[in-house]
């Protein structure tokens, strides 16, 4: 705890600014990379978990459990060790964005199941007998109108995913936290534990919060909307008991 | 072909079985130590930053939030790193038990802190949004009826909201245990790291004198089954517990109507 009042410490960090920025970018780059990749699985896994085809739901349901119940951090070891070894080497951010991407594909998948099917059945009969096909009831009216239940845990995952750019430290990434690691064992800049983590904890909350922030207040939003609407329904219900 | 052979008869040695499986109950353990102080250090926290509205005591409202929002916001690998340069060990921990060395549990020790103060943020969120979720007429009732607050939070609100947030904090036990495989970067003892030791070193057991890409796929596809099995079976649970409330919901809804 010394350290966060050392002046020289302090220097030491701001020395290396670079090198902290350097971090913060790659884990940017991951993060964008593996949101898109996630949103792409999301979908994809989404509509066929709500396609009412076996095969299909099958499959998407096989995805997302085999997923979701192991480690992020197995699958990343795996992943990257494995091309490895068998001598397919795609480099420790192609790795880490894949794998991520992966992981949180399987979370989006479950948010847009959970979107889609809190749409009224009612919807979908009304779509096709005004001879809508499967695509564009899908785009122009079941998605439109779950965007804002889907979106709140969409943002959420989105923050986890940010966080979880940091197992790209088992395999030797170049990511901010790696880099804060390397950064204060290094041989000439060690020492400056104190600083050097709140820096890189200040950019990590620089980042998530807002975006957290923007969730939770969607989330009560819509929370408040709903009651709203629930209680203009069911007004005249009483009134007919 | 003979690699995949050497692979499968490196896991036919019980030595590392029961390596694995040691692993194994020390991320179970770890795991629900961390959730279940989670839940307590979880409870304060949330009861405190939605009912704490006494200016007199506004500032443990203000630390709560600052703490929740903090460790919710930052990778749980930060406060790991963070706790095995910062964290003091008692003494009771910092000797050898459980078979493991002294530098062995201090390290535990340590990283463990860091799981335990991560998941309780995560948890102080839970038991909010089951606090949010009774009725405010609970308290106004509770109130009329002269309990004071402590008494109406201990024997009317908490078990209400408790009752609501059990699926979700069962999903977070297998988070949880996801997690903890986080400690492997500090090289703890848990499933994870235990795997990556024994791959390091597969070498010397698969008798081909050489890591193969088949004991890449052996051992990370036991503990990827050994991860599968524990938090599958959790997720049937929670799925099963959801399953009964909505049917339980829709009776009371038929039986009122």
């Amino acid at each position: 705890m010394a350290t966060l009042i050392s002046l020289d410490a302090w220097l030491k960090v701001w020395t290396y600014k670079s090198t902290f920025l350097l971090g913060f970018l790659t884990t940017l780059e991951t993060a964008l990379f593996a949101v898109l990749l996630s949103l792409c699985l999301g979908l994809i896994f989404g509509l066929m978990s709500t396609s009412g085809k076996t095969v299909l739901q099958g499959l998407a349901r096989i995805y997302v459990e085999f997923i979701q119940n192991t480690p992020l951090l197995l699958q990343i070891c795996f992943l990257y060790y494995a091309m490895s070894f068998s001598g397919h080497s795609i480099g420790i951010i192609t790795s880490g964005i894949i794998s991520i991407g992966v992981y949180h594909g399987a979370y989006m998948a479950e948010v847009i199941r959970a979107g889609i099917q809190s749409i009224p059945r009612g919807q979908f009969e009304a779509a096709s007998s005004q001879g809508f096909n499967y695509l564009s009831t899908m785009y122009y009216i079941i998605l439109p109108q779950s965007v804002k239940i889907i979106l709140p845990p969409m943002v959420n995952q989105v923050v986890n995913l940010i966080k979880n750019t940091s197992c790209l430290y088992i395999i030797g990434g170049s990511d901010l936290i790696s880099i804060t690691y390397s950064f204060v064992t290094g041989a000439n800049t060690g020492g400056a534990h104190g600083p050097a983590y709140l820096v890189s904890g200040i950019l990590f909350f620089l980042i998530c919060f807002p975006l957290s922030m923007l969730a939770s207040t969607w989330e009560n939003n819509l929370k408040r909307r709903e009651r709203l609407t629930f209680k203009k329904n069911a007004d005249p219900a009483t009134e007919d008991a | 072909m003979e690699e995949w052979s050497a692979s499968l008869s490196m896991m036919e040695s019980s030595a590392i079985w029961i390596y694995i499986l040691k692993g194994t109950l020390f991320t179970v353990i770890i795991s629900a130590i961390a959730v279940i102080t989670g839940v307590i250090f979880g409870s304060v926290l949330a009861l405190v930053r939605n009912y704490c509205h006494d200016p007199r005591y506004r500032i443990f409202r203000y630390a709560a939030v600052a703490y929740i929002e903090i460790f919710r916001n930052t990778p749980l690998l930060l406060w790991i790193f963070i706790c095995v340069v910062f964290c003091p060990v008692p003494d009771i921990f910092a000797h050898r038990m459980f078979g493991l060395t002294t530098v062995e549990t201090t390290l535990l020790f340590k990283a463990s802190i860091a799981l335990i103060l991560f998941t309780s943020s995560v948890i102080a969120e839970i038991v909010r949004g089951g606090l949010n979720s009774v009725p405010a007429g609970q308290f106004e009732a509770a109130a009329s009826q002269g309990f004071n607050t402590v008494q109406t939070m201990v024997y009317i609100i908490l078990p209400q909201a408790f009752r609501n947030v059990v699926p979700t904090l069962l999903s977070q036990i297998i988070t949880t245990i996801k997690d903890s495989s986080y400690l492997a970067n500090v090289a703890t003892i848990e499933l994870m790291s235990r795997v990556r030791q024994v791959l390091s070193t597969a070498n010397i057991y698969n008798g081909t004198g050489n890591v193969n890409v088949s004991d890449v796929f052996v051992l990370y596809g036991c503990a990827a089954a050994i991860y599968f099995i524990i938090n599958f079976a959790l997720s049937l649970i929670v799925r099963h517990i959801n399953n009964r409330r909505k049917a339980a919901a829709s009776l009371y809804r038929t039986a009122k109507a």
